[in-house]
């Protein structure tokens, strides 16, 4: 079980129809990738956030599956058009069955 | 034909212009629009090092490096300021109290980063910021200390050196902090490790020269706790100092010692001047 895991989103508050916004997320995450060992020499287990997505609206901006070799707190950056008004809502899946939310609404 | 083209090649490589040069840049350091003071005339007490510009550590680094300190979105380090607004509010120890219960909201601390170490005078010792952290926490929380450089400390204070944003550092040498001033100076000077560098080597006499593949800076303190892109993690005066003294190939002395209170103190009033910009983001 990962803790001390936060979302953190950057989106414009507004926006013209039609035009590209950057969209900044940021997860905080240990992302152990399950080939490290402990003192004792014992694998410490995988714990990693696997999949990333972003809808407008109900409508897939981004989806994203993650492997272990993405490192400590994932970030992502990416553009996006926003043809009217709406909210994004984020959402990343963890190994541990852990599911992140988070929304920001955009004018138009 | 092959001629044309090597000559072409020659001609390219002439007029590429020197990206690799070690020295410090001209840009200029704002964060989330708030312009800090990163470069400055140096203090009067450093005259006799012969450098009268000081520069903060920022200007020796790539610009994506730089870029990123310059959105508190993009600087890794401000996931630590987060987790240590959740500690800030969460009561711990025999006394039932967190932070919040006696300063209120971290924004209270605006202006303690810029002035330590500081002199306590009721306890009649040198204390950097870890040490009073410390020390409200064992004696006005009944809380156990943090380990001095484990990650809950080095957060708490990333929350409280945000709050001294773009203030000058401004750490007091005088009075009762002179002695721990020249303690301070002693141990910068002093050449330590099979190496034989002391810290004036490469900060004072070779900043801007390269090191290697890597690019000397001042070694301004200005923006500690720094968020290390090798460890990413963020890192301690005191990791640092550690790290250049065991780079000499030396025995250090240990996170919180006396020797490095001492150190801190004088490397600190060497940047007194330049903005508090931490968390800083380096290579």
């Amino acid at each position: 079980m990962a803790s001390g895991v936060k979302p953190r989103v950057k989106v414009p508050k507004s926006a013209s129809a039609g035009e590209a916004i950057v969209i900044k997320t940021l997860i905080s995450h240990p992302m152990e990738s399950g080939q490290r060992k402990d003192g004792d020499g014992n694998p410490i287990p995988r714990s990693i956030i696997n999949r990333f997505t972003c809808e407008f609206n109900g409508q897939t901006v981004i989806d994203i599956t993650m492997e272990p070799a993405i490192s400590t707190n994932p970030y992502f950056e990416f553009e996006a058009t926003v043809p009217e008004a709406g909210e994004f809502a984020f959402t990343w899946y963890d190994d541990d069955g852990s599911v992140y939310n988070d929304n920001k609404a955009i004018t138009v | 034909m092959k001629y044309k083209a090597l000559t072409a090649f020659a001609a390219l490589a002439i007029s590429a212009p020197m990206v690799f040069a070690g020295g410090a840049d001209d840009d200029t350091l704002s964060i989330d629009g708030q312009e800090m003071i990163s470069k400055t005339a140096a203090p009067a007490h450093m005259a006799e090092t012969g450098i009268d510009t000081i520069m903060s550590g920022w200007h020796f680094r790539e610009d994506d490096t730089q870029a990123m300190q310059m959105d508190t979105f993009d600087n890794p380090g401000m996931i630590a300021v987060d987790q240590a607004t959740d500690a800030w509010n969460t009561v711990d120890g025999t006394a039932e109290k967190s932070c919040a219960s006696c300063h209120e909201g971290p924004e209270s601390l605006a202006g303690v980063r810029a002035v330590y170490p500081k002199w306590n005078a009721d306890a009649g010792e040198m204390r950097t910021l870890a040490m009073q952290i410390n020390n409200c926490r064992t004696e006005q929380m009944g809380a156990e200390a943090y380990k001095y450089d484990k990650a809950e400390m080095t957060a708490m204070e990333a929350l409280i050196t945000v709050q001294s944003r773009g203030m000058p550092v401004d750490v007091a040498i005088d009075g009762p902090a002179a002695e721990y001033y020249e303690k301070g100076k002693e141990i910068y000077y002093t050449r330590y490790g099979q190496l034989e560098l002391s810290c004036a080597n490469c900060h004072e006499d070779n900043y801007g020269n390269y090191i290697r593949a890597d690019h000397l800076s001042q070694g301004q303190i200005n923006g500690f706790p720094t968020y290390r892109l090798k460890n990413a993690g963020l890192v301690q005066t005191h990791n640092r100092f550690r790290g250049c003294i065991r780079d000499t190939r030396a025995e250090t002395y240990a996170v919180g010692s006396p020797e490095f209170v001492a150190l801190e103190l004088y490397v600190a009033s060497r940047g007194n001047g330049l903005s508090v910009e931490g968390p800083s983001v380096r290579q």
